[in-house]
């Protein structure tokens, strides 16, 4: 939590006219007690009702200068509060926007929405309420005591022993209460956890009559929760009668100790109904501070986890100087490359050395869990190489702004992602020049002009969130021609074909060659018959690349590749 | 994403438009029965509210009357009547002690009946979670489920836990104040009550501007939520056309939008506490100059005037807290009725184990003139009928969605037949118990779910009297040995949330353990195509090839060496079984498998 004030700091000002403020607010309010004060001991002693109601104004306009200046407290507190959320929200997604797959990967999708979402409004709320509450209680507390003081030096001495009476039971209830309070947070965690599973999970668990062990597993958690609960429940039940205890003690000393010094000529009669007024103000103040342990521990568990996203720090980063090529025709070279993902024991891929060349196309062939995606995901960066090189044009990739890197590719992804929007804005989102004739020349390529055309807004229509109103292999298709109208020098297609029947699949790749004629093309497939015709294939085996050449040479020569096609060239049926 | 939006998130903001129930009474009085066992601890809450409210009503009036005491010995020039002052004082030490003493009873005994009641809610609520058909889980969200289980019944939890004990405590005080006040004066009474519609004034006054606000930024909370969960859900592909920027600034924009509309929204609220507070001082101020206009006339005492001033500030907080105290109350029961329609949905008629012994079935599986649909009037298995005998692989295909995971709803009774029958060694499934017919099988699904627990336990999972050692073989026949010996804990490794300690190879490895010690007679498997490293992806196959053997087994194929050595494929398209019979004889029917096939698998026509 306390790494999260930090944040607080472009907030200076605000925060400290939140302070000032509420202190001021509050010294009117304190005020207000001494001058009923002084109609007692002045205007009723005295029988002097001008007084009372010049006194009476007197009040009326600290109170509405105490409401004046609260407004101001709510005005900031509320743009400290909420732009520090707004920030907060920011920087998190700001700072996974600039996330590796790898530190992606490390939260997931979910963990990260929440974060983003959840957490950040939990930490918000908490700070809303501590400059409201928790600067209130000290204040009062502070501002209280001097005028009780100011009033009356020897009654104040009552405070003296009620204030560390209070403050004991404060401490005492709040030493168990925060952890109580944290481990009913975790109890509830554990609760939802075990729910969520036993709801993903559900046809596992009937599958293996695992029903009863489910309940007993949720009933556990219940009950542990329940009676800490319980705990948690009891200990507030008995935190708030002490203290209102303590606070009618004081009324009655000072009450008494009030008659023995008018008694003795000491002090007047106003005075001891402004001290009780006093000891109202500060108790309740103390009393309203002691709330704030139920927003803390949740806040704690939030804040952590916002930490947690932020020092992970993305290990790609740019170069200071963007190298930029001679000539730039999207000429690919892997060096030796070596990579492993992040904890593995085993490398992904090992030792990589090959060129792509422009105008042909490399293909990449191998069995599952081969390391072709990974392969394709380095060209990109959105991983780091452990060794070796991989450069475009004769520069180091890593020498290169990511963004001028990425400009030069036109990346198709394995799964199909579109975004909300029209079809049209889909495809100019790797070229926001993009105009009409262009788009509609990429989605002829890509196979996607009759669908689209058959919609009744055509390419304006709108797209579901992630395209969830299309088939698959139309997703693939509009994310190929997403990336056709970006005209780059490179294009990766990782097994983007594997939705499309066998027709459409030829058709978009006999397009895709009179289109892309002079672009390097890097194509990951499982299917030999996508790969065949690439002038360069590369067959991954476990890691390694295990030949290079054609399809005749290799057919010829690699036993790996010649048992894939094997495995799906069906003797009898070549048909 | 529906999932998400109706969760967790959205449910506990702070002041926003409030859900109203339905039919408040009927769910009212349903929440109502949930609290009958605890009748007689309730009449006790009622009781000590109702004490302890008595005893702090009374005690400004005591207080007031010992310092108008003092007062009157001041300004007539007389002693203090100490003797008087002491025993008043006595007097309120002992009210103070019982007020607080009964408040601290109430409270005590009303944190364990809310808790032990909406523990109570929260287990039935699961136990109807368990008696759910499947076709429930399907339809509902797991988002919408989990919140009703967690932050519905949490809403409960604290309105009965707040809202019932101070609704007590306020209209008591309420009561005793006013009547404490008209019993002092009358005519003072009259001043601050005055007071009171000035507050409801000024609260309505705020609702009405800050409910404008609530909406907007409601509304952008939803679109930010929107923006936030598409970035990232697609963040390889922002990455990879460089859209991070543009993401970035239409995310600042939105995010302004919802800070403008938020700080407003919360400052507008915010003035509803000094607003409250300015009404409060200004009943304090009326009572004190009017009160010392009547000490003046001699009509009250000093002491009455103080009472008063403690009057009005009791009076004020409940007050200020019947709207909060309403709008929890409805939340509560909008969240209760949420609940109660849940527990009322219908549910999976429960059966008993019929004598059928499950132990003496081979595996043997017929369906026979099969016809299901998950909607009753739109069947998508029309009239299929299939031998499977003892130890054959039925190999599922079709492309993807066309409803694969079907037969396995099927052949786990998941979802009952519209008609016609599947029979294992001619026992129809009907004529068992759902749980007698799921410990026929082992499944092992593409989902590698796994919970929160050890390795040990969830491998024990597919086999609840399983010894250590059947576990440990269990993990060594599915090559799983190997790498959980590698971890830190072995077997006692707790798997984190979602497993995620684990690589999905090795959850998938963990998945085939815990079929391996099911000892099933009839396997359903998935077979996966996840990434995983080759090494697993080796020994993933060879322990499923393992699995399978002398097996009657259901697989959904994606390779093709399963395909073709199956004894049986059932082709599916869209939901139905569309073609079935051997790879030969498919093939030769030239129907869409040979499409499917020649696409998929073999290499085109111009190669051969």
């Amino acid at each position: 939590m306390i790494e999260m004030l930090k944040h607080l700091k472009p907030y200076r000002t605000k925060l400290i006219f939140v302070l000032v403020f509420s202190l001021a607010a509050i010294l009117f309010e304190l005020y207000l007690p001494t001058l009923m004060a002084d109609i007692v001991d002045v205007g009723i002693v005295n029988q002097d009702v001008p007084f009372i109601l010049r006194t009476g104004a007197l009040m009326l306009f600290c109170s509405f200068m105490a409401i004046v200046l609260m407004v101001g407290v709510s005005y900031f507190a509320s743009k400290v509060s909420l732009g520090f959320g707004r920030d907060m929200r920011r920087k998190i997604f700001v700072h996974v926007e600039h996330f590796s797959l790898q530190e992606y990967e490390k939260f997931g999708s979910a963990s990260l929405i929440t974060r983003t979402t959840n957490d950040v409004k939990v930490v918000q709320d908490v700070i809303n309420m501590m400059q409201r509450m928790m600067t209130r209680a000290p204040l009062m507390l502070v501002g209280g005591v001097l005028l009780a003081v100011s009033r009356d030096r020897y009654l104040s001495l009552i405070f003296l022993a009620a204030l560390p009476v209070l403050a004991i039971v404060i401490f005492v209830v709040a030493r168990k209460a925060i952890p109580l309070f944290s481990s009913l947070q975790k109890k509830t965690d554990r609760l939802t956890l075990i729910l969520r599973e036993a709801l993903t999970g559900i046809r596992v668990v009937r599958a293996f009559n695992r029903v009863d062990y489910e309940k007993n597993r949720f009933n556990i958690a219940n009950e542990d929760f329940r009676d800490t609960g319980i705990k948690v429940g009891k200990l507030m039940a008995f935190m708030f009668p002490i203290m209102l205890i303590i606070m009618n003690f004081t009324n009655v000393a000072i009450v008494w100790f009030g008659a023995i010094r008018i008694e003795q000529g000491d002090m007047q009669v106003g005075n001891l109904l402004a001290f009780i007024q006093y000891a109202a103000m500060i108790l309740m103040s103390l009393i309203m501070l002691s709330m704030a342990f139920i927003m803390i521990p949740r806040a704690q568990v939030s804040a952590k986890r916002l930490n947690e996203v932020l020092m992970t720090k993305p290990l790609i980063k740019d170069p200071i100087n963007d190298e930029i090529s001679q000539d730039e025709v999207g000429l690919i070279e892997f060096n030796s490359v070596t990579f492993r993902y992040e904890g593995a024991e085993k490398p992904v891929l090992e030792d990589i050395s090959f060129v792509a060349k422009p105008g042909e196309t490399t293909a990449i062939i191998g069995s599952t869990g081969a390391g072709k995606s990974t392969l394709l995901q380095l060209i990109p960066r959105f991983y780091d190489v452990e060794s070796g090189s991989i450069s475009i044009d004769g520069v180091n990739i890593q020498n290169m702004l990511q963004s001028t890197l990425r400009g030069k590719i036109g990346y198709v992804p394995q799964k199909a992602t579109l975004f909300s929007g029209t079809i049209a804005e889909n495809m100019r989102y790797g070229n926001d020049q993009a105009d009409e004739a262009e788009i509609l020349a990429a989605l002829k390529t890509a196979q996607a002009l009759d669908f689209v055309e058959k919609r009744e807004k055509g390419m304006n229509s709108k797209l579901e969130q992630a395209g969830s109103n299309l088939s698959g292999g139309q997703k693939q298709r509009l994310s190929i021609a997403r990336s056709l109208v970006r005209k780059p020098k490179i294009y990766l297609f990782d097994d983007s074909f594997s939705a499309l029947d066998y027709q459409t699949d030829r058709k978009l790749r006999d397009a895709l060659k009179q289109e892309t004629a002079n672009a390097t093309i890097l194509v990951v497939a499982q299917r030999v018959n996508t790969v065949k015709d690439a002038e360069k294939i590369i067959v991954l085996n476990d890691g390694k690349i295990a030949g290079i050449g054609t399809h005749t040479e290799l057919l010829n020569d690699n036993t790996i590749y010649q048992e894939i096609v094997a495995s799906q060239q069906n003797g009898e049926v070549g048909a | 994403m529906s999932e998400r939006r109706s969760g967790p998130m959205m449910r506990h903001g702070q002041g926003m438009t409030v859900e109203k129930p339905k039919d408040f009474k009927k769910a009212f009085k349903r929440l109502l029965s949930y609290l009958k066992p605890w009748k007689n601890k309730m009449i006790l809450v009622t009781l000590a509210a109702i004490l302890s409210t008595l005893f702090n009503v009374v005690s400004p009036k005591l207080l007031g009357d010992a310092t108008s005491s003092i007062f009157e010995s001041f300004t007539s020039g007389s002693s203090i009547d100490f003797d008087f002052i002491s025993r008043i004082l006595l007097l309120l030490i002992g009210l103070y002690i019982l007020s607080s003493l009964f408040s601290y009873i109430q409270q005590y005994i009303m944190a364990g009946i809310a808790q032990r009641t909406v523990a109570q809610l929260r287990k039935e609520v699961n136990e109807k979670l368990s008696r759910l058909p499947l076709r429930y889980y399907d339809q509902h969200s797991h988002g919408d489920l989990l919140s009703r289980a967690v932050n519905d019944i949490d809403n409960i939890n604290t309105s009965l836990q707040q809202a019932l004990t101070q609704i007590i405590n306020s209209v008591i005080s309420i009561i005793g104040i006013i009547i404490m006040m008209l019993v002092i004066s009358p005519l003072l009474t009259l001043v601050v009550l005055v007071t009171i519609p000035l507050s409801l004034v000024v609260a309505r006054f705020i609702t009405k501007f800050s409910q404008r606000h609530f909406v907007k930024q409601q509304e952008e909370l939803g679109t930010i939520n929107g923006h936030i969960e598409e970035m990232f859900t697609g963040h390889q592909v922002v990455k990879a056309f460089g859209h991070e920027k543009k993401s970035i600034s239409e995310f600042d924009e939105i995010n302004d939008r919802l800070y403008q509309s938020s700080w407003k929204a919360q400052f507008i609220s915010g003035l509803m506490m000094p607003l409250m507070g300015f009404v409060g001082n200004l009943g304090f101020i009326i009572v004190s100059i009017s009160g010392g206009l009547l000490v003046l006339n001699g009509s009250i005492r000093v002491g009455d005037v103080q009472a008063f001033i403690q009057y009005t500030q009791q009076i004020s907080q409940p007050l200020a807290q019947a709207a909060g105290i309403a709008n929890m109350i409805q939340v509560a029961i909008a969240s209760a009725e949420r609940v109660f329609t849940l527990l009322d949905e219908e549910e999976e008629i429960q059966e008993k184990d019929t004598s059928v012994k499950t132990d003496s079935l081979k595996g043997h599986v017929s369906f026979e003139h099969v016809k299901f649909g998950y909607e009753p009037n739109q069947p998508i298995i029309n009239d299929v009928s299939l031998e499977v005998k003892e130890g054959q692989t039925v190999a599922i295909v079709g492309p993807t969605g066309a409803g694969k995971t079907t037969i396995v709803n099927l052949l786990m009774r998941f979802y009952e037949l519209n008609q016609g029958s599947i029979k294992i060694d001619g026992v129809s499934l009907t004529d068992m118990s759902k749980e007698q017919v799921r410990s026929l099988y082992a499944m092992v699904l593409q989902d590698t779910w796994l919970f929160n627990g050890t390795i040990r336990e969830n491998i024990a999972y597919g086999n609840e009297g399983a010894t250590d050692k059947d576990i440990e073989n269990a993990a060594k026949n599915a090559y799983a040995d190997d790498f959980i010996r590698t971890l830190p804990d072995g077997y006692e490794t707790v798997l984190g949330e979602d497993a995620t300690n684990l690589s999905q190879g090795q959850r998938q490895l963990l998945t085939i353990s815990r079929a391996i010690i099911a000892k099933p007679k009839i396997l359903l498997l998935d077979e996966a195509t996840s990434s995983v490293d080759t090494r697993t992806e080796m020994k993933i196959q060879k322990a499923m090839t393992e699995l399978l053997e002398g097996r009657t087994s259901f697989v959904i194929a994606h390779r093709l060496s399963t395909i073709r050595d199956a004894d049986i494929i059932l082709v599916m398209k869209d939901g139905d079984i569309i073609e079935k019979g051997s790879h030969e004889e498919l093939l030769s029917l030239n129907g869409f498998y040979a499409d499917l096939y020649k696409s998929q698998f073999s290499q085109s026509e111009s190669a051969s």
